[in-house]
């Protein structure tokens, strides 16, 4: 196995096409759809706020924006790590192909990350505007440059505001599912991989997508406010809760949906997929994604939704099953990925991949990858305050 | 005798002449590049002035009731594009039916070393058995050029599907993409990789490496527009043939005659 292929397949079970024995999209690929699922997600839970007007959701409707933009800002790295030249990147940009799925990335992702700017730029601006007052030297001049030159926070120019952060939000959440349903189809438009050739895919994706970014705002909220000593607000934790129990619902059950629909149309395609999903991935897939990492969340979200359950159980439950959920994506996003791979298109055989440590895709670069956005939102902090404190109303919330 | 003397002397310098210009003659041969136009011609027309490449229709035929598994088409490919170790421009695959109908298939190292063992570990009597060429299906409407976000992987006016490996900035996509796995990224390059029918050499008239050293003449290659070739024979007369993989709508070129139903 060569080192460009990522990894190692370990054994090879029946008859696999010589050139199947490389997993060419690894870890890195893993990570990719990961991450933007985190951004879309996160946007979701803010709009829900600011377009949605779920008021619960208000401690956490400007801190979901920054972790999206943390994570947004870090999503084309493990692409550019994976590319055999990257330098050659902004190619797809300058020169792209129409016909290819992936050409479109470069533009959504840019179109995305300008709405998402501007959207923090604007919620922040009589914060930012009050920051620069108080501020001196190299501060001075970065709020400065921030409250985009305009000081005025009289009630017309919020009002002003308020408008343009409405349009942002609803233009953003459109944005957000392109992104997410595009990167799905990235995986669901491959005609060749019959685990990943499925129009459910960027639903899937989508959804997931939802999943994973309520359940790391969540987490990040729990983990924030223990390190800053502060109290945790309730109500805005059970409303989280609840609405990642309603998306999670939603993925889990296409989730199996797809499954099943192939196992009940059992076509040609089928008996490759069923030789994958009880063959090399039966330990990923139906012991760690559907069974740990599901059902028991599953559960136990049903149960916190629908009784009546005190505050210490909440406090218990929901970073634990945020956790949990956070982990069942990466999950699912691996099954996808390297599991469409392990197939050979031989259609009789597959291949086991397990990752290492320190080659240029390995664990270690995708580790330094994931804790990249913690780092951008640590320092992202350092100049917008994340306002996770309840506080009475201002204007420009 | 003085006759006789003379007679030796001139039957040398005579000799040394002739040595002389042999080996003048010798050495300006090889001095002087032998072009293509020193190798014979192996696709009619493609020298000809007035020939146009782009509007030829090329095949690649295989036919799999004449392999024999030597894998002189793997090593004459590996040789021509030194292609690294681990990777297949094309291959050779054995397909083993047994009486129970359990399909074997093996491509040791891509058959390079060609198959001269059987099988042992085969548990019942062998039915059938034969092997499959494997290569680039130049396919008509390829998945791969779709897929390629800079769009260094095109499909030449005469058919060929390329790869130009100063654009192509090694993502992968296209190797996902194709259904046959003729792909793979060149640990050299950082590119995409794959058959190229031997491109450079069919534009100066010359046959695919592949089909050149074929001893059985399995892998048969040809412009269809030329009714006098044996591609444009075998495609026109009854014959049993079939493409790889039809319903992926790929509408490969590259034919398989006599591809038995195991054959993926």
């Amino acid at each position: 196995m060569s080192p460009e292929s990522g990894g190692a397949a370990a054994a090879v079970m029946n008859y696999v096409f010589p050139n199947d024995l490389h997993v060419h999209w690894s870890l890195m690929i893993v990570l990719y759809p990961y991450i933007t699922g985190i951004v879309a997600g996160a946007f979701i839970v803010s709009s829900l706020y600011h377009v949605f007007d779920v008021k619960a959701l208000k401690p956490i409707s400007k801190f979901s924006l920054l972790f999206a933009l943390a994570f947004l800002l870090c999503a084309t790295i493990p692409l550019l790590n994976h590319l055999g030249h990257p330098e050659r990147a902004m190619s797809m940009m300058l020169t792209p192909s129409p016909s290819s799925a992936m050409a479109g990335f470069g533009y959504i992702y840019s179109a995305y990350m300008v709405v998402l700017i501007l959207e923090i730029l604007f919620i922040y601006r009589p914060v930012v505007v009050g920051l620069k007052q108080r501020a001196s030297g190299l501060m001075r001049l970065i709020y400065g440059f921030l409250s985009m030159g305009s000081d005025n926070v009289s009630q017309k120019s919020l009002d002003l505001d308020h408008r343009i952060i409405n349009f942002l939000a609803g233009l953003g959440i459109p944005m957000a599912c392109v992104l997410h349903g595009y990167v799905g189809f990235i995986f669901g438009g491959v005609k060749a991989n019959p685990l990943w050739a499925t129009p459910l895919m960027p639903v899937i994706f989508l959804l997931s997508a939802c999943v994973s970014g309520i359940a790391g705002i969540i987490l990040a909220y729990y983990v924030i406010m223990k390190f800053r000593g502060s109290p945790i607000d309730l109500d805005c934790v059970r409303a989280c809760v609840k609405f990642l129990w309603g998306f999670f619902i939603l993925d889990f059950v296409f989730e199996m949906l797809e499954i099943f629909s192939h196992g009940y149309m059992s076509t040609h395609h089928w008996h490759t997929l069923e030789s994958l999903l009880w063959g090399p991935l039966f330990n990923s897939f139906w012991i760690a994604q559907v069974l740990i990492f599901s059902v028991i969340p599953f559960i136990i979200l049903t149960w916190l939704n629908l009784f009546k359950v005190g505050d210490k159980i909440i406090h218990i439950f929901a970073p634990l099953i945020s956790f949990m959920i956070v982990i069942q994506v990466l999950l699912m996003r691996w099954n996808v990925v390297i599991g469409g791979q392990l197939m050979s298109k031989s259609e009789r055989g597959s291949v086991f991949f397990h990752p290492e440590w320190l080659e240029k895709e390995g664990i270690l670069p995708a580790i330094i990858i994931m804790l990249l956005p913690l780092v951008i939102l640590y320092g992202l902090g350092k100049i917008f305050p994340f306002s996770l404190e309840k506080k009475p109303e201002t204007a420009s919330d | 005798m003085d006759r006789i003397r003379a007679e030796i002397n001139n039957d040398r310098r005579a000799f040394i002449k002739k040595v002389l210009n042999g080996t003048i003659a010798g050495s300006l041969l090889l001095v002087i590049p032998a072009g293509a136009s020193e190798v014979a011609e192996q696709l009619s027309g493609m020298r000809a002035e007035q020939s146009i490449f782009t509007k030829k229709r090329f095949a690649f035929i295989v036919d799999v009731t004449r392999c024999i598994g030597c894998g002189s088409c793997c090593v004459a490919d590996k040789l021509e594009y030194n292609v690294p170790d681990g990777n297949y421009r094309t291959w050779v695959e054995r397909y083993i039916i047994d009486d129970e109908d359990n399909v074997y298939v093996d491509s040791p190292d891509g058959g390079l070393g060609g198959y001269v063992e059987p099988r042992k570990d085969i548990p019942h009597p062998v039915r059938d058995t034969f092997f499959v060429p494997k290569l680039c299906n130049m396919c008509k409407k390829p998945s791969c050029v779709q897929v390629c976000p800079v769009g260094a992987t095109f499909q030449t006016e005469d058919g060929f599907v390329l790869i130009d490996k100063e654009r192509c900035v090694g993502c992968g996509y296209c190797i996902q993409a194709c259904p046959y796995s003729v792909r793979f990224l060149n640990p050299e390059t950082k590119t995409a990789d794959k058959c190229t029918w031997c491109y450079h050499r069919v534009r100066k008239g010359l046959l695919p490496a592949c089909v050149n050293v074929c001893p059985v003449g399995a892998r048969k290659f040809g412009d269809l527009d030329d009714h006098e070739s044996e591609v444009y024979k075998i495609l026109h007369l009854p014959h049993v043939v079939s493409v790889l993989k039809p319903g992926m709508g790929n509408k490969p070129a590259l034919h398989y005659v006599g591809l038995r139903r195991e054959v993926v």
